[in-house]
């Protein structure tokens, strides 16, 4: 994986001290807080309930055992001993004080990470596929553009100050991981006469106004990826709606001038911008590859596993998928037992993790969007010792893709956005599906789950999606159908009225229960809604 | 109106601009001021003729300024280009980057703390036009 050189650690070790001193002049009182807070959030740093919200960027979701253990020191040091992982491949930590928020960034630059543009209206911490350089099905490692564009994105002058905030995702094989259609721009690496190149597709997102992003160029050559960005951030800062908050993000302006009049705006600028300068030399896109080389994989041809004993079994069945190494997998380990809040981890699992990805899976580890763990790299014939460690550790559930393995954001208990709680809704639909023995029967069904209408939970792209809504002062919650993340992408239809907190938990299982009526063979759940529609699924809900 | 903090030798413009409208109507005058919703690039067939382009930061947050600033010294405007309005010193040094080199603030910069945002910085990332040289530059040396 990437590691820093002088320069990268010298970005970040100032960008510490930047802020200590914004820090220190903000607790004087010489700036206000309205002046402070783009400072503060540009360095992760948010103002929730009931403390400060802190998020530490973890580059395309990547990170080895020595910053796991220090992700979990700063939990036990900085907080309540615990951390939250995001639909953004990050960590939020729920209890810090502002006063210490610049030692915790100075033990986070000691191990290469920080919170750089974590929030605030600028480009965000890019994110990528989460198999990324152990997948079977990609056409190469989608990472070092990921961190090409995140050095070309760090502390970008021009566009500090955007209309709204700026997500890009990277991906690099046909099935999408990352959500890349979700993204402000989603970047997919392909191949072309022999030539690797960016298909772009720019304006997609979650949030009030769900939209699929169009594609905007289906190929721009590695030496231009660059200065194409630009191009297309230059657009959207110049032109972006900045009169209303929620018309900010660049899928407005790409849906109010149309795909194609942006991409010929993008081209006239992008054609400009190639005079200019602005692009790394294609060696520098070799410098960073040189890091994301294939660790030193040995001959498991012949490992096999032991399915004797059956949890293990249904274990290796859910939680582990195809490698490009014969012998190999990637194990994902579960954040979301039964009754737990989707993402979280104690200082002591995040220790436990590291140590398992030092033992069995190169000293690498991978964050994914859905909010669990995985260990790229593992030999099948170790996974029996790994998994045994996951149990007793709490981190065994085998429920990777089941509709016990939950998204949802902190949702009211955490966030000053929310409308509504989404933890207690999550914790009692998981507890209900293992109760009723469902899960298993039900395999692929994602559920999402979102506590306003901003979507952090990603509501619009579930299988199933759940969106908390404020009815005259009580909670409710809305349900969706049909939506998806992966490369058939598509936005979730709401059922009609919403529930009350027990209610939409009942109504889940309503939903889940046409689908196994209704199924012919081999069909998800997303699948047989696509087939049948909506309206069985209504009159079993309201009918 | 706090003073006007300049980083060139010649002598500036001591009268007032005029915005890009009456600048492309009369277009006799030297001095102009960029509106964020004014499009920067109305100036270029004329960058010669002017001295001073006073671009207006109405609320910091508005980050289209920069995009501004950037366009017009990519065509190769050299004359003076001036941040006025809601300028604050958390802002000035990527101002500078984009190719500002002058401040007329609102509010008065603390001169201690200007002088820290300034040289904060010793590396860069990204070439914008201003001469520094980007990281990746240094690497491939």
């Amino acid at each position: 994986m990437y590691k820093y050189d002088q320069y990268d650690q010298q970005m970040v070790d100032t960008r510490v001290e930047e802020f200590r001193d914004q820090t220190a002049r903000r607790l004087a009182g010489k700036i206000s807080e309205d002046q402070f807070k783009p400072l503060r959030l540009t360095n992760g740093l948010y103002l929730q309930l009931h403390a400060y919200m802190l998020r530490v960027a973890i580059p395309y979701g990547t990170l080895d055992s020595r910053q796991m253990h220090a992700l979990a020191d700063i939990a036990d040091r900085y907080d309540r001993g615990y951390g939250h992982f995001t639909t953004r491949q990050n960590i939020q930590y729920n209890w810090i004080k502002l006063a210490e928020a610049p030692d915790l960034l100075a033990d986070l630059a000691k191990v290469e990470m920080h919170a750089i543009q974590t929030s605030g209206n600028c480009i965000r911490n890019i994110s990528s596929d989460h198999f990324a350089g152990a997948a079977a099905d990609e056409l190469v490692d989608p990472r070092p553009y990921a961190e090409l564009l995140r050095q070309w994105s760090s502390f970008h002058p021009e566009f500090s100050y955007l209309p709204r905030k700026f997500k890009i995702a990277v991906i690099a094989s046909d099935t999408d991981r990352a959500a890349m259609k979700l993204h402000d721009i989603g970047i997919q690496i392909v191949e072309r006469d022999d030539a690797l190149g960016a298909a772009f597709y720019v304006g997609g997102g979650m949030g009030r106004t769900p939209m699929v992003a169009p594609s905007i160029r289906d190929f721009v050559p590695l030496d231009q990826l660059v200065t194409y960005s630009e191009a297309c951030l230059r657009v959207y800062n110049r032109y972006g709606r900045r009169d209303n908050k929620y018309k900010a993000r660049i899928k407005i302006l790409v849906h109010e001038l149309g795909a194609e009049e942006y991409a010929r705006q993008v081209e006239e600028e992008f054609a400009h911008l190639l005079g200019q300068g602005v692009e790394p030399p294609l060696a520098e896109l070799e410098r960073i590859k040189t890091y994301f080389a294939d660790p030193a994989f040995q001959d498991a041809s012949n490992d096999t596993i032991d399915r004797s004993d059956p949890d293990f079994a249904l274990w290796v069945d859910r939680n582990t998928v195809p490698h490009k190494r014969e012998g190999y997998v990637s194990a994902v380990i579960s954040l979301k037992p039964v009754g737990g809040i989707p993402g979280d981890a104690t200082a002591r699992q995040m220790h436990v993790m590291a140590e398992l990805a030092k033992s069995y899976s190169f000293d690498e580890l991978r964050v994914m969007h859905t909010q669990n763990i995985v260990l790229p790299h593992v030999r099948k014939a170790q996974l029996y010792t790994l998994w045994q460690t996951l149990e007793a550790e709490g981190m065994g559930a085998p429920n990777l893709d089941t509709i016990e393995d939950i998204i949802a954001c902190p949702g009211l208990d955490y966030c000053s956005l929310a409308n509504a709680r989404s933890i207690p809704v999550a914790q009692k639909i998981s507890e209900r599906f293992a109760e009723t023995g469902k899960t298993a029967e039900l395999g692929e069904l994602k559920l999402k789950i979102s506590g306003c209408i901003n979507a952090c939970g990603h509501h619009h792209a579930g299988h199933i999606g759940i969106l908390g809504v404020d009815k005259k002062g009580t909670e409710n919650y809305q349900l969706l159908l049909g939506g998806s993340e992966a490369a058939d992408t598509s936005l979730g239809k709401i059922t009609g009225p919403g529930f009350s907190e027990d209610g939409i938990v009942d109504a889940v299982e309503k939903a889940t229960d046409v689908y196994l009526r209704e199924r012919s063979d081999g069909e998800r759940f997303l699948d047989t809604y696509r087939r049948i529609g909506m309206e069985p699924f209504k009159e079993a809900l309201y009918g | 109106m706090a003073e006007l903090i300049r980083y060139r030798d010649d002598e500036a413009v001591d009268h007032p601009a005029v915005t890009v409208d009456s600048f492309l109507d009369q277009s006799n005058a030297n001095a102009v001021r960029v509106e964020p919703g004014d499009d920067a690039r109305a100036l270029i067939p004329h960058l010669t003729q002017l001295k001073l382009v006073e671009v207006n930061f109405p609320a910091f947050g508005d980050g289209r300024g920069y995009s501004s600033a950037r366009i017009l010294r990519e065509a190769g405007y050299t004359g003076e280009l001036r941040a006025v309005g809601d300028v604050l010193v958390d802002q000035v040094a990527y101002m500078r980057r984009c190719g500002f080199d002058a401040f007329e603030p609102d509010a008065a910069l603390d001169p201690g703390d200007l002088a820290a945002a300034l040289d904060r910085w010793p590396e860069v990332y990204q070439p914008t036009g201003d001469g520094r040289q980007p990281i990746w530059s240094k690497r491939h040396a």
